[in-house]
């Protein structure tokens, strides 16, 4: 029992680190209607930079801090970079033409960021502590061991869906992305400003990249493999359908227990390697019975 | 000038829909075939034809199969690699278990079973469209990965996962110098781009476009979007499962599953991107792009007298990929062939400026 | 396709609407529409915007499914059919926003109507001989009979997405007359149009019924074309039929009258 609920914690805790990388795939296709296959590049690239900066800065008083913000910065600037380059002249084209732009992207970003900072593994210490932390006393003798920084991922997974949820429902920037997301024309004629919303959008992307790329590379070390999980976040949105904010949270949940879970109670049957598949099957069966996902909109085409 | 329809009257529906109406195109093609066929086994240096010439023609024709559904029929599709595999192993276990068939018999038969797996994987587009279909389809890319690295009966219980093919025969003619493959290659891409042409000219080629401009007019019209789809992945995959069969016994020799993964697939997704979405000739002249470009890449530094080193050309090389999609897409989405095409309008009009 | 007499006789109910329901969640678009069409008449379905005019030929398409009632064509009374299986009994329709496959050219577009009529083998088809190809240009040439008989021979190649809104609208007819409808379901088909394309195509529209004799249904908001082309006239408002009959019986019915002033009601 205590082992079974070891397994399933550590799915949980991975699922969180898919979802924190899904929130920001969601933040943009909720606001522009475009599915970012760069955010895994920019998970890794914010990832990086901070990395870096942190070496460079060692001297000073708190690397971390002065790198945090500089990274920042770097994220908005490549937001608005991205907006006046590659998302403008694209504008009203037809939603695939933008998908493969940011397959582009996500190559431009990968070959860049590694070009400037190095291709090799670097450690990330942001100073939570590692001691884990035993839970579930009570119900399981010796109790369940839990690292702290995978709790703290929860929690900081856990405030920016309630941060994202609330200003996409309550504020006016928010209204505006939803009518961006829904119509590119139809906002512009609205008065809406399309290029100011886009830097703003991909802007928070970036942050979200970035603390997605914090929590990752504290956990795994900070590594080019980073970008591959762009690739696993896909089967997350379809679960959790590609607008929803809750359901990237639920979606990512759900994937990385059942990955863990398969994996260790079914791996050895089949020989292991069930996780580089579990959750792409698991999309596919979701696509056929249930194309827009748990959370998801269903879309009616008119004649 | 040189370069007009003047003068040239079709008198027949026939001649009007022929492949090459124009004369200076049939004289074209004609040149290009003699060139192909002939000019290009005798001059060419052995590394140019392994390094360069076979690979793109069998890039070419997975393009080829690539584009029939992405471009023609609107299904994206980022399995590639995936039906590659399926193509190759399907090859190789048909040759190894079979002694006595022919490995060019087995490419067929392995397209076939690319086929069947292809219009498995099809059927979810029969529900789902754009990014959806994108994420069922790498879910067949991935899924095919394990299947081929995990289940050792495909690379007959080799231990190290690697297997290596047999040589290629037609009746008494072995395919073993870089000449002969090239000249096997280039016909079966001749073959089949003719083929392609041929479908897509007719009846089932104008229902995949109809699928993909509007496809709720299409039904309406009394084309049934299940036939379209399937028979797009039906066909795509033949085509890009004898181009994985080929790759894998003619180019490669010997392979792992790696081959075949999804940089592949986008590898090829961005042939069909750059050259022209829709276009027969847009996969060839993609393909070409793609294949020569890493090379030119490769060699740009020396020229230029500066080093760098080879783990930042692959970077150099992805940013400007990058680039070059980005490029492409907002400059000129419908790729190189629109280009081309342009350039022969142009044609058209010179040495006269309008 | 056999001329028709000049004299268009009106023969029999060819098709016929029994108490169709449609209902998208609360919203009920049509509520207890009752009507029929005989063969060879132009019939007209007038009404003000939102009044489910395009949603009742969707209905009778296949494209959706009522949730009462049900439609009688040819004989054969049907609920839910698709609209492929529609093309195939022989009913054709125009779309109010164009619906023409914009990556193809004219010619490509007007072949497609013909797709029902095409059996050529797959082998026959990858070769591109024998039967393919003399199906292909017997086609080819039932097709460019409609493309004289509407006048568009000068843009037969020319990809329909560069085309004036006036030529699209020309297009979809032609790409629905290739399929030798007995039943047309027109779409606003005068929509944007100045008045000599306009003209021009209450015309062919006439002609289209003169002689090939297809039973015609449209959805037109220019009472004058209404006036001229159509034998009888149907009329909807918020989704139920207000009005049926021949078109001065309707222009004097006072609830008709009601709806267009937007009287309360």
């Amino acid at each position: 029992m205590g082992f079974f609920l070891e397994v399933v914690l550590g799915g949980l805790m991975a699922g969180v680190l898919y979802s924190l990388v899904a929130l920001g795939f969601v933040l943009i296709f909720k606001a522009s209607g475009v599915f970012n296959f760069a955010q895994g590049a920019m998970v890794l690239f914010a990832a990086l930079t901070l990395v870096r900066l942190m070496e460079i800065l060692k001297q000073t008083f708190s690397p971390f801090l002065i790198a945090l913000l500089l990274t920042i910065a770097v994220m908005i600037a490549l937001a608005w970079v991205i907006e006046r380059l590659v998302l403008r002249p694209l504008v009203n084209q037809p939603g695939i033409s933008l998908f493969m732009a940011t397959l582009g992207i996500s190559y431009i970003l990968d070959g860049f960021g590694q070009a400037v900072w190095g291709s090799d593994v670097y450690a990330l210490d942001v100073g939570v502590p590692k001691r884990p932390i035993v839970l579930f006393e009570s119900m399981v003798p010796g109790g369940v061991l839990v690292p702290s920084e995978d709790l703290a991922a929860a929690l900081i997974a856990g405030l920016l869906m309630l941060g994202l949820g609330v200003f996409f429902q309550r504020t006016r920037i928010g209204r505006a992305l939803r009518a961006v997301a829904d119509d590119h024309q139809a906002a512009q004629s609205v008065g809406i400003p399309l290029n100011y919303i886009w830097v703003i959008v991909w802007s928070v992307a970036g942050l979200v990249a970035l603390v997605a790329g914090i929590v990752w590379g504290s956990k795994l070390g900070v590594q080019f493999s980073l970008g591959l999980v762009a690739l696993k976040a896909l089967p997350v949105l379809i679960l959790g359908g590609f607008e929803s904010i809750v359901g990237a949270v639920v979606g990512g949940l759900i994937i990385g227990v059942g990955e863990k879970v398969s994996e260790v109670y079914l791996g050895p049957a089949v020989g292991g390697g069930i996780e580089n598949w579990f959750a792409y099957v698991l999309a596919l069966l979701f696509l056929l019975v249930r194309p827009e996902g748990l959370f998801g909109e269903r879309h009616i085409d008119r004649v | 000038m040189l370069y007009r329809e003047a003068g040239q009257f079709k008198t027949t529906y026939g001649a009007d829909q022929a492949v090459f109406p124009i004369r200076q195109d049939q004289l074209f093609i004609a040149l290009w075939l003699a060139v192909g066929l002939v000019l290009v086994p005798l001059v060419s240096s052995e590394y140019l034809l392994r390094a360069i010439l076979i690979p793109f023609l069998i890039l070419a024709l997975a393009a080829l199969g690539l584009n029939l559904l992405v471009g023609y029929c609107g299904q994206l599709s980022l399995g590639t690699g995936g039906f590659m595999a399926v193509g190759a192993y399907a090859a190789y276990n048909l040759c190894v278990r079979i002694p006595a068939l022919n490995p060019l018999v087995a490419f067929l038969l392995a397209g076939g079973v690319s086929t069947l797996v292809g219009i498995a994987f099809g059927i979810p587009s029969l529900r789902i469209k754009g990014y959806y279909l994108a994420v069922a389809t790498l879910a067949a890319q991935f899924f095919l990965d394990w299947v081929f690295s995990r289940v050792a009966w495909f690379s007959n219980n080799t231990p190290s996962g690697s297997i290596t093919a047999p040589p290629v025969t037609l009746f008494e003619l072995t395919f073993d110098t870089p000449v002969k493959k090239y000249l096997l290659c280039l016909s079966i891409l001749v073959l089949f781009a003719a083929v392609a042409k041929n479908l897509v000219r007719g009846r089932i080629g104008r229902a995949w476009m109809a699928t993909r401009d509007m496809d709720v007019a299409a039904e309406i019209i009394g084309i049934r979007p299940m036939y379209a789809k399937l028979s797009a992945f039906a066909v795509s995959s033949f085509f890009i499962g004898v181009a994985g069969g080929l790759w894998a016994f003619v180019h490669l020799g010997s392979w792992e599953p790696l081959a075949f993964d999804v940089n592949r697939s986008f590898s090829i997704l961005f042939m069909v991107i750059i050259g022209g979405l829709g276009s027969i000739l847009g996969s060839f002249l993609g393909a070409a792009f793609i294949t020569v470009l890493p090379l030119v890449l490769n060699q740009l530094p020396q020229w230029l007298g500066i080093s760098i080193s080879t783990a930042m050309i692959s970077h150099l090389e992805a940013m400007i990929f990058g680039c070059l999609i980005v490029f492409f897409l907002i400059v000129e989405p419908l790729g190189l062939a629109r280009l081309w095409r342009i350039g022969k309008e142009k044609l058209r009009l010179w040495p006269f400026p309008y | 396709m056999s001329p028709v007499p000049s004299q268009r006789s009106i023969g029999d109910v060819l098709l016929k609407l029994d108490g169709i329901s449609l209902a998208f969640g609360g919203v009920k678009a049509l509520d207890d529409v009752s009507f029929e069409v005989r063969s060879h008449e132009i019939r007209a379905i007038i009404g003000p915007n939102g009044a489910g005019k395009s949603s009742l030929l969707n209905v009778i398409n296949g494209v959706y499914h009522p949730s009462q009632g049900a439609v009688t064509y040819k004989g054969t009374t049907y609920r839910q059919m698709r609209p492929h299986e529609a093309a195939r009994r022989g009913i054709a329709r125009t779309f109010q926003n164009i619906a023409l496959f914009k990556g193809m050219t004219v010619l490509d577009n007007i072949m497609t109507g013909r797709t029902l009529k095409m059996h050529a083998g797959f082998l026959f088809q990858c070769l591109y001989f024998g039967k393919a190809r003399s199906e292909e240009l017997a086609h080819r040439r039932k097709v460019e009979h409609i493309i004289d008989f509407l006048q568009i021979e000068h843009i037969r190649k020319t990809p329909v997405g560069r085309l004036a809104y006036g030529l699209q609208k020309r297009v979809e007819l032609a790409r629905a007359l290739a399929a030798e409808p007995e039943l047309l379901l027109l779409d606003e088909p005068m929509a944007g149009m100045n008045l000599e394309e306009k003209e021009d195509m209450c015309r062919f529209i006439l002609d289209v019924n003169d002689e090939f004799g297809t039973t015609i249904v449209l959805i037109e908001h220019d009472m004058g074309v209404v006036m001229d082309l159509s034998d009888r006239v149907v009329v909807l408002d918020y989704g139920r039929k207000i009005g049926d009959g021949s078109p001065d019986e309707v222009r004097r019915n006072q609830a008709v009258i009601d709806a267009y002033l937007g009287v309360r009601h």
